[in-house]
């Protein structure tokens, strides 16, 4: 699995400032960030509003210039174009030339790569028949509406057929139907090779999708890995156990070690926060010969990271404020 | 290749603007105007025509200019339609390029419209056309072509809005720069040293007018139609090469 490890993409202490208003006040947009994407991954780049995501995926693009640190694609610096050819990308709520069909467009597109005639006609059939929209493929683009928009955005990311695909928002403005769409086609995108970068702030897709993700606040990073490591080592793996007839000295020796007990008549229900304390439940149950109804663990998922890491940050900046 | 697929589109986009054509139809309009004109003056019509004509052209191809080259960048930038192009293996100097190219096709092709019109008024009016008035619309091209590049510069840095005040300022300066310089010297001191500055600095566009020599039926030797053409050329590139500096250093944010 030496191929895994190559990075497609390093960014190594990155920063944004940007200066806003008459003043020039100075607001920091990513902070220090570092990570790296590997080859033939599909990797998740999270965080709520305003986190610095766009912020950090724009100077990926060579579109804004770093404040410090430095960021590569396929080892070579930003805005090189030899990378850029093997590069696809979607901006946020993407706009287009909106009087230009979406055949127009996506030629225009490929004669940017240096694709011409017939191979390029053909690309574009495939790729408007992969996002859905041949039937719209003689209108024009300010006829679409926004999932249409994201949709041709889609095909306009893979017209070269990119090595590496960066996704700012790919599910944004989409229905239900669409992101499935959407989820497909970059999981597809990884079956045949590619690398897949995608930010996203909704975080179930990321779960579902993602090998590695960032997770970043305030510009600041605040967790990555993979999605199983950092919800086993991020979040505490909740149990909840339902018992029947346990005597009241049972329950008293159960109160402890749970996070949470609740009394309902016979029944009593505990939520254990981990296995050590579970099984010292269970064996407290032994001991006072208590019937185990049920017991469940609770699946933790990225939100409860996300919601944990969030409520970090906030304490953070409040000490300083 | 990529600066002509980029001038293309621009091209494309210029010929998909409602303003182009509504500029294109009132130029046609006043040049044809002198048709009815010419009958309320007598004498000296021919001048007339030539005059109303060539100063058609050359207002409206420069409000052309202005109107849709101030949007050629900058309504980029504000629509965000750039941030596409820059992330594909396109140099931002080729992306101006091709803007640059694309519009300055879409002017030539307008001019050589109001200069049929022109033509036409012309020949219906029995006036003598002589090689000159050639001559003229082809330094009124060449303008257009310094005009351009202001138009670009300035909507590499600021919003449409600001590039064409700038811009309609400075078509008005550059062809009042001789009486600067006259100014400068009855002034004399730090004043003379400014507008003798402005002077040199600012295209002097009142060189490419040749309207006086088509309607004086003055000839223009070859000679000076070269120094004149390539005065606007070199003016052109020092323009162009300013605007790819300042566009290579800024954010799209
Ligand atoms: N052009 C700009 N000028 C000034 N500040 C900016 C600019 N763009 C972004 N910012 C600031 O940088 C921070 C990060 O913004 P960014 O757009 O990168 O967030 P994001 O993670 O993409 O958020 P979202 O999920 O809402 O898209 C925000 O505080 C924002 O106000
Ligand atoms: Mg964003």
């Amino acid at each position: 699995m030496n191929v895994d490890s190559e990075q497609i993409v390093t960014v190594d202490h990155l920063s944004k400032i940007f200066k806003v208003g008459f003043w020039g006040r100075r607001v920091t947009a990513v902070d220090e960030l570092s990570l790296d994407v590997r080859r033939g991954e599909i990797y998740g780049f999270l965080g709520p509003n305003g986190a610095g995501k766009t912020t950090t995926i724009k100077m990926l693009m060579g579109l804004i210039y770093p404040s410090r640190g430095t960021a590569r694609l396929f080892g070579r610096p930003v805005g090189d174009q030899a990378a850029k050819a093997k590069v696809g990308f979607l901006p946020e709520s993407p706009y287009f030339y909106d009087y230009l069909t979406s055949r127009e467009f996506l030629r225009f597109y490929g004669h940017l790569f240096g694709l011409l005639g017939a191979t390029l006609d053909k690309r574009i059939d495939e790729l408007l028949e992969l996002v859905g929209m041949t039937h719209a493929r003689d209108l024009q683009l300010r006829k679409f509406s926004k999932g249409m928009l994201q949709r041709v955005g889609i095909a306009q990311a893979l017209i070269n057929d990119p090595e590496l695909v960066i996704l700012d928002e790919p599910m944004s403005g989409l229905d239900p139907i669409g992101r499935k769409e959407v989820r497909d086609l970059i999981v597809r995108l990884k079956e045949s090779g590619k690398t897949v970068m995608f930010s996203s702030h909704i975080l179930h897709d990321a779960e579902l999708l993602c090998d590695r993700v960032a997770m970043i606040m305030k510009g600041k990073l605040v967790a990555c890995g993979q999605v199983s490591e950092l919800i086993d080592h991020g979040t505490t793996q909740e149990v909840e156990m339902v018992v029947d007839r346990l005597s009241p000295e049972g329950i008293e020796e159960l109160r402890p070690l749970a996070i949470k007990t609740l009394l309902h008549g016979e029944r009593v229900m505990a939520i254990f926060g981990s296995q050590r304390q579970v099984d010292e439940a269970l064996d407290v149950l032994r001991v006072h010969k208590a019937k185990l109804v049920s017991l469940i663990p609770h699946k933790a998922s990225l939100e409860d990271l996300f919601i944990r890491k969030a409520q970090g940050v906030q304490q953070v900046v409040e000490v300083h404020a | 290749m990529k600066v002509l697929s980029i001038a293309f589109n621009t091209f494309r986009e210029n010929l998909r603007d409602k303003l182009l054509y509504n500029l294109l139809i009132f130029a046609l309009l006043m040049i044809g105007s002198s048709l009815v004109l010419m009958r309320l003056t007598l004498g000296e019509f021919h001048r007339l025509i030539l005059d109303i004509g060539l100063g058609s052209i050359n207002f409206f191809g420069v409000l052309i200019a202005i109107f849709v080259g101030i949007g050629l960048v900058s309504k980029e930038i504000e629509k965000k339609t750039i941030y596409t192009i820059i992330s594909k293996p396109v140099a931002r100097f080729q992306f101006l390029l091709g803007k640059y190219v694309g519009l300055s096709l879409t002017l030539l092709i307008n001019t050589a419209v109001m200069a049929c019109g022109l033509l036409a008024v012309l020949s219906m009016q029995d006036v003598p056309i002589h090689a000159v008035l050639f001559k003229a619309l082809i330094m009124i091209v060449v303008e257009f072509m310094v005009i351009t590049a202001v138009a670009l510069l300035f909507s590499t840095f600021s919003s449409a809005t600001f590039s064409a005040i700038f811009t309609l300022a400075l078509y008005v300066i550059g062809h009042l720069t001789p009486d600067l310089k006259a100014f400068g010297e009855k002034m004399g001191g730090v004043g003379k040293t400014i507008l003798e500055g402005m002077y040199y600095i600012l295209p002097n566009l009142d060189r490419f007018n040749l309207k006086g020599h088509v309607t004086h039926q003055l000839d223009v030797s070859t000679g000076d139609l070269l120094a004149i053409g390539a005065y606007g050329m070199a003016y052109t590139t020092f323009l162009l090469t300013l605007a790819s500096i300042v566009f290579q250093r800024r954010d799209f944010r």
